[in-house]
């Protein structure tokens, strides 16, 4: 008889739970934008990063970030610090998970790798400075709490990471098709004809809170917003830069074809690059057959 | 051997009993219609000058506005997604793949209603790239570039979200998923009607959005095959 009351007790048991579990569920479904940012992240306690060898821990990252991050990333993490006002482009807002610089696919998340290169490398052109003054310990320690701010980091896979194949020759023929690229994959639209960031739509751009934001001015040589070697370049733009109007065009370019727009991009910038050499030397013999970039071209070719 | 046999059809005939419980969409023959309509002065719509974009711009023969407040004869509202909110025991799932084409510079539809998990095909026809800019909060947010010629991308949204989607090399291209837990949707039409059809009898909530002026709701009780009537009023402001 006990048994018997004891599984009837269960049965009940799990149905007042099941309809629970349904009311929750529908009431989400009501409300589907009304965000909770922490319920579901992974604990403070324990959330973990591993970077080569070092393991980061959530608990210690809590204290460091109170201490350097918290001025202009907040208390809650959503990137709206005291210092958040005077910032321009914004503190990332932890909140949402989602990251410009990442080594995998566009609409997946970062690899722990990709954030704690983010804290060691900064943001040139933004107020993101560089943290190497902290230990490889201590950045790994941030890289954890980082990820407690977010339920995506409990519910979701991190991306697998692109795969960059060897860089191909730097050579004025693959400069030449990687022009072609940046003509075809209407990258001027924003980044203007000749990479100077002033292309017809590069005044409209806003990032995904609604933010003005600027495309990457190739003039200026300083670095990219996520490194400075070819590898990087390449990575850019092969990822996009979630959160920001820069798309990924993994999709679209083979990898042959994306070394060739690396190396025209490089000729774009002032530098003493091996790209830049290549072109000068094209241009000073073939200058006058060069077509320019832009919109009539296009409306010519089509 | 008679054991086995007994075993045998006892699991054909739970397997089929499952099969007819779960595989099939509910029957239902019940249904909610409806128009959805607006009080007060709505926004002036701003035209759209695509002349930056020529091979847009001739696909128009008339001038083209945002389609952020749609309206219609009669006070109607256009593209207003009315769902199932609250109610339902399962429905049958998604079936084919939702279809969203960005043709002459502009999303269409507009509005796309779908369900979670349900397969979503994006297609440029266009003679220009677009990058299609999905601003997902609940979901994980993309944005990749499609330029003119690509195959369509091929993706779908796990969690039930109002998302946002735009082009940013040409800043006037505004659209919507609308990703839902039912496949009980209708988006109104031009005259502002919608038609929700194959409702099982039951209490439902049935839930208006609009994307500027957000969501209206109502209780519909549907007892047989009932056909019930559920209007909704959307408050408008001129900006």
């Amino acid at each position: 008889m006990i048994p018997n009351k004891f599984a009837v007790t269960f049965a009940l048991g799990s149905m007042a739970l099941l309809s629970l579990g349904a009311t929750v569920v529908t009431a989400q479904a009501t409300h589907v934008n009304s965000v909770s940012p922490n319920l579901g992240a992974p604990s403070v306690e324990t959330e973990e990063s591993r970077i080569d060898g070092v393991t980061g821990h959530a608990y210690d990252g809590k204290k460091l970030y109170r201490r350097f991050c918290i001025g202009c990333h907040g208390q809650d993490g959503n990137g709206e610090g005291e210092n958040a006002q005077w910032i321009d482009p914004k503190p990332r807002d932890f909140t949402e998970a989602t990251f410009k610089c990442r080594s995998t696919p566009t609409g997946t998340l970062p690899t722990d790798e990709d954030l704690f290169n983010a804290i060691t490398r900064g943001f040139v052109t933004t107020n993101m400075p560089q943290w190497r003054p902290l230990s490889p310990q201590q950045r790994a320690d941030l890289v954890a709490f980082v990820k407690t701010w977010s339920p995506k980091w409990s519910e979701e896979k991190t991306g697998t990471p692109l795969n960059i194949p060897p860089e191909t020759p730097i050579t004025i023929e693959s400069i030449l098709r990687g022009r072609t690229e940046f003509q075809k994959l209407d990258c001027w639209e924003c980044h203007g004809p000749e990479g100077h960031g002033d292309g017809p739509s590069a005044s409209t751009l806003t990032d995904d809170k609604g933010n003005p934001i600027r495309p990457y001015n190739f003039s200026t040589g300083t670095r990219f917003m996520c490194g400075e070697t070819n590898r990087d370049l390449y990575r850019i733009f092969m990822t996009g830069l979630d959160g920001s109007p820069m798309p990924s065009f993994a999709d679209v370019v083979k990898p042959d074809e994306a070394w060739d727009l690396v190396h025209f991009l490089r000729t774009l910038q002032p530098l003493k690059t091996q790209e830049a050499s290549l072109w000068k030397s094209y241009v000073a013999a073939h200058g006058k057959d060069i077509k320019p970039i832009g919109p009539d071209v296009a409306a010519g070719v089509q | 051997m008679r054991l086995r046999y007994f075993v045998a059809l006892a699991i054909a005939v739970i397997v089929s009993a499952a099969v007819v419980v779960f595989a099939l969409p509910p029957a239902g023959s019940g249904s909610i219609t409806g128009k959805v309509t607006y009080m007060g002065t709505p926004p002036k719509l701003k035209p759209i000058d695509m002349s930056k974009e020529p091979s847009c711009a001739k696909q128009h023969a008339t001038p083209v506005t945002a389609e952020n407040v749609v309206t219609g004869p009669g006070n109607s509202l256009e593209w207003v997604v009315v769902y199932i909110s609250a109610g339902e025991r399962g429905g049958g799932g998604p079936s084919q793949a939702a279809r969203y084409d960005q043709k002459g510079c502009q999303y269409v539809p507009h509005v796309l209603p779908l369900e979670a998990d349900q397969q979503l095909q994006i297609y440029n026809d266009d003679q220009t790239s677009h990058n299609i800019h999905p601003l997902a909060k609940i979901n994980q947010e993309w944005n990749k570039s499609q330029p003119h010629g690509s195959p369509p991308i091929d993706t779908k949204w796990e969690k039930p979200e109002f998302i946002p989607v735009k082009c940013n090399i040409h800043p006037w291209m505004h659209g919507y998923f609308v990703v839902l837990k039912t496949s009980s949707y209708a988006v109104t039409g031009s005259d502002g009607s919608f038609d929700i059809k194959g409702l099982p009898p039951g209490k439902y909530t049935v839930t208006a959005w609009q994307e500027q002026y957000g969501t209206k709701t109502q209780d519909v009780t549907i007892s047989g095959s009932e056909a019930k009537t559920a209007n909704f009023v959307f408050t408008v402001t001129p900006y």
